[in-house]
């Protein structure tokens, strides 16, 4: 067992720096490779270097969240979405569009109107200062239903040309507009990240309910507040900065647990690893495969997400 | 100041606003091995979630060790009480060593590995609990009594010195029933361990318990040895059901015989 999940992490990090310096080479613009380093490229090396940077932080962020919910959830069919962030970033970044608010001020907008969404969705799921996790789901399937409502009526009442915008918008994109905003991301990203590594263990205890967790000497709601912040923070921020992006929180730790078991430890190594191979992946063939078109990343992680997760479902099927 | 390892007085507790367990006082002492029975709905598993500081909020006193439970930090009180709660349902994929070694997080630092000594006792603690073979498996591919067998090896892996369970038997045929209990026994007897059980077979309790709590009503109803609290006029009048009260050739305790319609 030990020995198997160090190879399957040995190959992932092969297939990190592999696919690391791909996506550093291959791009819009065919430059040779020999030629990329050289003084007049280093303004596209620079915004491939960003790009897939964008990519790594989004997804071990958006698969991290997913392996928390799940624990917390005990589901691991939970998805970093499920507080309700995409819609409420969503209704946001709509609104500052019809503002006519500078593109800059978008994904603050976004990330204000998520943050918001997840306090609502909060304040409707506690009771006595406890937060009972299926409730906090369901709210936040309510309130997702609800703003969606919302953003749909505002879009059949305006013009064509925001449809577009928010399309684009909520469908993900890696491209990075503007460099502060990305860091203040990575910053959060990063920063959260560690902290879930931290309750690799929480998390191990978690997945056999709350009671289990009590009588191995948890703080549960403590715990569980601090953790659910943190993604909370992490999806907020990343959805805010490019857009809404499906399955890798989902399938990915999925894939990992396969491989690598259930425990958090290892798990979260692996998850991190592989999220970030998938998502320059996707990004790759986001924006290379119809050039000079860009695809929405979020479209590529759904048509490679599905079709993979349904083998995995069916397969799990008939292990039981 | 008692010598009692556990003590409850007057205490109230339920869900909300509902009260469930109603003025109840005992003591645990140290080596008991105290049964808990009662009707479905009696408050049972309630009266083990306040004890297991599952439900947090309770009116009257509780003290472990002459310290009041409220004041005991939840790690500490992990390292010297373990529960094997009613059955689980999902697992992800944790192997059945896994989850034993889970039995040992309350005495792990946050970023201390299992050492050799933790590996040794969830090994120990599954050899125990008969589950050794399968300690590679799959939690999600085992019987429902392979599973309960691994939990208790996980309650165990935490060494407590005094352990709570609920109903451990419900999912196991009579074979593993006994094998479970003479392993509680055999800890009880050996390692002094205090043992509170929860369980619905009334002739378990009677067989291995030596002191007895019967609830009703949220209430305790009657407490004592096996030979005080199970005669026919208890049971009925808690159970609502008649039963014949004979003794256990074997060994000498109240066994007692359902009587079905046909025979009334």
């Amino acid at each position: 067992m030990r020995r198997k999940s160090r190879a399957s992490i040995l190959i992932l990090t092969v297939a990190f720096f592999a696919m690391f310096f791909l996506c550093i080479l291959k791009g819009t613009a065919p430059i040779p490779p020999g030629e990329l380093f050289q003084p007049q490229f280093h303004t596209i090396l620079f915004l491939r270097l960003l790009r897939v940077l964008m990519a790594i932080i989004a997804g071990i962020g958006l698969s991290v969240s997913g392996i928390v919910l799940q624990a917390l959830l005990r589901n691991p069919l939970a998805e970093p979405y499920l507080l309700g962030t995409s819609s409420g970033a969503g209704l946001g970044v709509l609104l500052a569009i019809l503002l006519g608010v500078s593109s800059f001020l978008l994904p603050l907008a976004g990330f204000l109107t998520a943050l918001i969404t997840l306090f609502l969705v909060y304040r409707v799921a506690v009771h006595n200062g406890r937060i009972p996790i299926h409730t906090l789901v369901l709210s936040g399937a309510i309130l997702s239903v609800a703003l969606s409502a919302i953003i749909v009526f505002i879009i059949s009442i305006t013009a064509n040309e925001t449809l577009h915008d928010v399309m684009w918008w909520l469908w993900g994109s890696m491209q990075v507009y503007e460099l502060p905003l990305f860091i203040i991301v990575a910053v959060i990203v990063t920063g959260g990240v560690a902290l879930v590594f931290f309750f690799s263990r929480e998390l191990d205890i978690f997945c056999l309910g709350e009671e289990e967790a009590v009588h191995a000497g948890i703080s549960v709601e403590n715990v569980k507040k601090i953790l659910l912040g943190i993604v909370s923070l992490i999806t907020a921020s990343l959805v805010s900065l490019c857009g809404v992006i499906g399955f890798v929180g989902l399938i990915i730790p999925h894939m990992m647990r396969l491989c690598l078991g259930a425990r958090h430890r290892q798990l979260l190594i692996g998850t991190v690893i592989a999220s970030s191979v998938f998502m320059m992946a996707c990004d790759l063939i986001a924006r290379t495969a119809f050039a000079p078109v860009e695809i929405p990343i979020g479209v590529i992680t759904a048509l490679l997400g599905a079709p993979l997760f349904i083998i995995l479902l069916k397969r799990k099927q008939r292990i039981q | 100041m008692s010598t009692a390892l556990l003590n409850v007085n007057d205490m109230n507790a339920g869900y909300g606003k509902e009260t469930i367990i109603k003025n109840i006082s005992f003591a645990v002492q140290q080596g008991d091995f105290l049964g808990i029975i009662g009707p479905n709905g009696s408050g049972k598993t309630t009266l083990l979630k306040v004890l297991t500081r599952v439900i947090p909020h309770y009116q009257g006193e509780i003290t472990f060790e002459n310290t009041l439970l409220r004041q005991i930090p939840l790690r500490a009180f992990a390292r010297k009480v373990a529960c094997v709660a009613q059955e689980s349902t999902s697992y992800f994929s944790f192997s059945a060593e896994e989850i034993a070694l889970l039995g040992r997080s309350p005495h792990l630092g946050r970023w201390q590995q299992e050492g050799k000594t933790d590996f040794a006792i969830a090994e120990e603690s599954l050899r125990a609990t008969d589950t050794l073979l399968f300690k590679d498996k799959d939690m999600n591919t085992l019987s429902a009594g392979e599973r309960q067998r691994v939990i208790i090896a996980k309650a165990l892996a935490q060494e407590p010195k005094l352990l709570f369970l609920d109903e451990p038997t419900s999912h196991l045929d009579i074979g593993h029933q006994i094998q479970i209990l003479n392993l509680l026994q055999k800890l009880n007897r050996e390692k002094n361990l205090t043992i509170v059980i929860v369980l619905h077979d009334l002739n378990l309790a009677s067989e291995y318990c030596n002191r007895i709590i019967l609830m009703d009503q949220g209430r305790i109803f009657k407490e004592g040895n096996a030979d005080e609290v199970l005669t026919y006029k208890n049971i009925e009048e808690v159970y609502k059901t008649l039963v014949l009260v004979h003794k256990n050739p074997l060994s000498n305790r109240p066994y007692i015989i359902l009587v079905s319609g046909k025979d009334r």
